[in-house]
Order: C-alpha cells, then structure tokens, then sequence
C-alpha cells in the first residue's frame, strides 16, 4: 500500500455538458474508476458516463414504505379494533376499507423520510469540508462550470499520465486538487 | 439523416404483410362472432360493448397523451408521436364500429323500455336524460368533436412534415389546451351513456374518470408494446435509448396507481355510505362468483404490475416491458368485462366464448387499421420543434449500447 498521499486528485475543468459527459464517458472508458463530476445541476447522461454505480437507497425506501405500510394499519387496528372498539354504522371493528387511506399515507411519508434521510445517510451530507473546494476556480461548479475529478486513490492513478490523460480531453485547465 | 424521413412502409416492409394477416384474422373472427349473434343477441352485444370499449380506450387514449405531449413535451413523446397519430386516424373506423351498439341499443340498456320505466319513478325522473333520441344525439356529438380533434392535429402535422412551418407547432399546442377540455368532459359523459347506464339506478360520479384513467393506461401500454416492437428494426433501431422505456414505465405506474386510486375511492365512498342503490352495483358483484374477477383485477390490474414498475432495471428492459405492457391490455379486458358483464349475468359468474372472440376480432382488425395508418407517414416528426433537443445527440452520436446492469 502507498503511505498517505498530499494529493487528493486532478480535476479538469469544462465549460458545457457534453465535453463533461464525454469526458466522463473517456475517463472510464480508459479504465478509471473512483472518479466523480461536479456540475451546477442534474445531468441524467453522466450516470451512466461515470459507470452507473448501484446505491443501496432503492431497497431503504422499500423497507421504509413497507414500515409505514404495516406500522400505519396496525396503529389503526390497535386503536379501532383492540384499544377504543366503537359501533360506527354497524360496520365491523376492523373494517379494512377504512383503514386503507391512512396505511397509504403512512407508506408514503415513511418512504419519502427515508429516501430522504438515506440519502443524507449515504452520501455524507452535510459535509463541511471537501478537498475539492482547495481549488479556488471550484466555486463555479454551482454557476456556470463542469468539473471531473480522477481521485488518487483509484488504482491507475499516476500524477504525470493522468495528468496527460486529463489534457487530452480539451479541458479548459487541469487542476492538482490537495488533500 | 435521409432515412428518417422515410415512410415506415419503406423503412419496416413487412407491415404490408402483418396489415394482410390480421385483416384476415379479423375477418375469419368477424364471421365467426356473427353466428353468435343469431343464437344470443343480447350476449353478441354485451361482448362487443366490452371489446369496443377497449379498442376505444387505446384510440382516445393515445388521442389525449398525444395532446398533453403537445402541452408538455418530452424526448418519451417525440419518440411515439407517430404511434401516436396513427392510433388516433383509427378514429373514424370506430366511428363506424359503434353502430352496432347504436341499433342494439335496445337490447343493451334496459332505460329504453318503456314499460320497465312506466313502473319506475327514478327511472322517469331520469327520462329527461335516458332516452332515445339525446342518446344518439350525444354520441354524435362526442365524435363529432373527437374526430375533429383527430382531424386537425393530424393534418397540422402532416403540413409540419412537408414544410416545417414552425408556428404550426403552435397552433397544434393551442388545439390540445381545449382538446383535453373536450376530451375529459365528452368521455365522461359517453362513459356515463354507455357503461355507467347499463344499470340505470346506480351512479358514480368518479366514474368519468376511472374511465379516462384506464383508457390513459391502455394506450400507454399499447404504446410501449408498438415502441419496443419498432425499436428492434430502422430506424428507431438506432434512436430509442433505455431512457425512453424508462419514461414510458414511469408513466404506465403512474396510470396503475391512478385507476387504483380512482376505484378504491368508487368502493371506499360507496361501502362507506352503504345506501341501497349505490351498494347493490358492489353486493352483487363481490357476494357472487363475480368476487374472483373482483380479486383478479386487484392482484393483476393493481398490485403485479405495481410491483414490477417500482424496478429501475424492469422499466429499462425492453424484453420484460413488454410483457407487462401486455398484461395491462389483458386486464384493462377484464376491468371492462367487471364493469360491463355482471350487469347481465347478476346470479353469477358467466363467461361466453364471445368474451374471448370478440376482442380478438375487434383488436385484430383495429391493429390492421392502425398498421394502415402508420404505414404512410415517417416514423418520427423530424420538424417537431422538439425534436433535435431531444433526439438530436444520440442521432448524431449513435445511440450508445445497450448497457449491462
């Protein structure tokens, strides 16, 4: 193993989205894998420039959905059916029907807490600091520039060829990112 | 660049040949259901009210998802624009196949004898709506205006094709804004008219749109089979991107989710109120052999095809879309025949072998007509002003391969 490295990574800088996507596309194409893009929004194609990697976050909100879905019917069996049973209508104590708007609320505000938590869970955030933000021209990643950055630790990263590599891809400037 | 304004008869040649087979097959179907007229009437028409009700809701459907695509735009609508206008010049030929139900109207709706209504208040309360003449009248009238809608959207965009008239585009989104108007407001009442009155105490007021929800589904998965069917040859061989397939899963979920919502809610506010002539449309369907067709639809109409959409790598998968795509047109079949059947049959379950005949003839020679229409034009609207955002880098670079997951 190598000792602790000053160097984080390179990160090449672009002004449009299809010289990022391409890059991106390039970088793993020539056998990179820890490499992340940064851009002021969404762009759908670079998921899969960069190698669609899975996310465990699909199967978190399934479970999540799934709590809700069963936490919220059975709170209402409890209280309707076992806690506090009241003739409504004649209708029977655990009337399904009834229940049912309130499982389904329940499933989607479990899900979408967990979607949202288990991204935050999954991805670091909030996160106060970040090497990338010691190259100063990174600020524009949230107005009008496309960053790619080739990280140290991925096992075909060498300073002098991926720098060349980098160059390679008309970046507007290649930047030594420090750790 | 040449071969994307080509006809889809010159780009796909066999669908002279498919356009041949089914016209037969629908004419073999056509002659065997009319022997089942002369032994049951009244069953021929229950059975053709079913099946035209399906190939109806894929014609209006795709007419309605092609007027919000005008509205919203999207790469997943450019992709199935063509699909789309052919589906919708089917129009006139349905014009032409609700006839039977206009003469056997009779036999059909039990409001239009009158000594059935001479012995029932509600019923002559109701006269002032149920009769006769108005019925015929508000037929013609809803397609009246579906046919225009069809007429003028399809003409605006054959003039697009010819001479890429930007404001065409325009005038096309402005036809859609009112056409959804007309759309929602005729079908709700053609879905009260025709299925909604077949027991003429009972009424829904969501009914419309439990309506307008399943015909959205139907043509969304007929759409999605017709795309993955196109995209194995030229020249969308070479433009459709798993993307696509993704969008048009995302929105078939959508549609599944939809039609849930809007009959849980037709039983949830019905059971819950319990007034005798809402319930009895529910007691005999659910304390019948019906039941199982009741089970059916909420295992294979909601929660399979649920189930498999939520998948990221389903809806990516053109192989296992198509699949359910066809599924959902099997059970759109039976949520009509849930609607429709019981209303003739209230002892208990009873499938004829016109159920099965009927909807093959019927969608046989639909398909036959669809084919016909989507034969003469481009596969895509190259002059849509949409269209070179959306499709124009993976026309320029190649659609990039099928990526494994």
């Amino acid at each position: 193993m190598k000792g602790p490295s000053p160097l984080y990574g390179l990160m090449a800088e672009f002004d449009d989205v299809s010289s990022l996507v391409l890059a991106a596309e390039r970088a793993y194409g020539e056998g990179y894998r820890c490499l992340d893009a940064y851009s002021p929004f969404p762009i759908e194609q670079l998921h899969e420039a960069l190698g669609s990697h899975h996310t465990r976050l699909p199967l978190i909100v399934l479970i999540g959905g799934l709590c809700g879905c069963l936490g919220g019917y059975a709170l209402q069996y409890w209280s309707s059916a076992l806690a506090y049973p009241l003739n409504i209508g004649g209708k029977p104590l655990h009337s399904w029907p009834a229940f049912i708007p309130v499982t389904f609320e329940c499933t989607i505000l479990a899900a979408a807490l967990s979607a949202v938590l288990g991204m935050l869970a999954l991805n670091g955030l909030p996160m106060p600091y970040h090497p990338v933000f010691n190259v100063p021209r990174f600020a524009l990643a949230s107005r009008n520039r496309f960053f790619l950055c080739i990280e140290a630790i991925d096992p075909k990263f060498d300073v002098e060829a991926t720098r060349r590599f980098l160059e390679t891809l008309n970046p507007r400037e290649v930047n030594t990112v420090a750790d | 660049m040449t071969s994307l304004t080509n006809t889809a008869d010159a780009a796909i040649p066999e669908l002279a040949g498919h356009q041949r087979r089914l016209l037969i097959a629908g004419g073999v179907g056509a002659a065997v259901s009319l022997a089942g007229l002369f032994f049951d009437v009244r069953q021929f028409l229950q059975s053709y009210l079913m099946a035209y009700m399906l190939c109806l809701g894929v014609t209006l459907g795709c007419l309605a998802l092609g007027m919000v695509h005008q509205l919203s735009g999207g790469a997943w609508g450019v992709v199935i624009r063509r699909p789309i206008g052919a589906a919708a010049r089917v129009l006139p030929v349905m014009t032409l196949l609700f006839l039977p139900i206009a003469f056997g109207m009779n036999r059909l709706y039990g409001w239009t004898n009158a000594d059935l209504v001479a012995h029932d208040e509600a019923l002559q309360h109701k006269h002032l709506y149920l009769n006769t003449p108005f019925f015929l009248v508000r037929a013609a009238v809803y397609f009246l205006v579906w046919n225009g809608l069809s007429y003028f959207l399809n003409a605006w965009s054959l003039e697009q094709d010819r001479t890429a008239e930007p404001r065409l585009a325009r005038r096309m989104q402005r036809l859609s804004g009112g056409g959804l108007l007309a759309y929602g407001l005729t079908i709700t009442f053609a879905s009260f008219d025709w299925l909604m009155s077949l027991e003429p105490h009972w009424f829904s007021t969501i009914y419309g749109v439990l309506i307008v929800g399943g015909q959205g589904l139907s043509a969304l998965a007929f759409l999605t089979a017709a795309l993955v069917w196109l995209s194995r040859r030229p020249p969308l061989n070479r433009i459709v991107v798993p993307a696509h397939f993704h969008d048009l899963g995302n929105l078939m979920l959508a549609f599944v989710m939809l039609w849930a919502y809007f009959s849980f809610s037709q039983y949830l506010i019905i059971w819950s109120g319990n007034l005798p002539v809402e319930i009895s449309w529910y007691l005999h369907r659910l304390q019948t052999g019906w039941r199982a067709v009741g089970l059916t639809l909420i295992l294979f109409h909601f929660s399979a095809p649920f189930v498999v959409l939520l998948s990221r790598r389903a809806k990516r998968e053109p192989d296992l879309l198509v699949k359910v795509a066809i599924g959902i047109l099997i059970v759109r079949l039976i949520d009509l025949f849930w609607l429709i059947a019981p209303e003739f049959h209230q002892n208990g379950i009873f499938v004829s072998w016109l159920d099965v005949v009927l909807p093959l003839t019927l969608g046989s020679i639909w398909l036959a007509c669809f084919i016909r229409q989507l034969r003469g034009r481009p596969l895509l609207p190259v002059h849509d002003p949409e269209f070179e955002s959306a499709l124009g880098r993976i026309i320029e670079r190649g659609a990039p391969p099928r990526t494994a997951h």
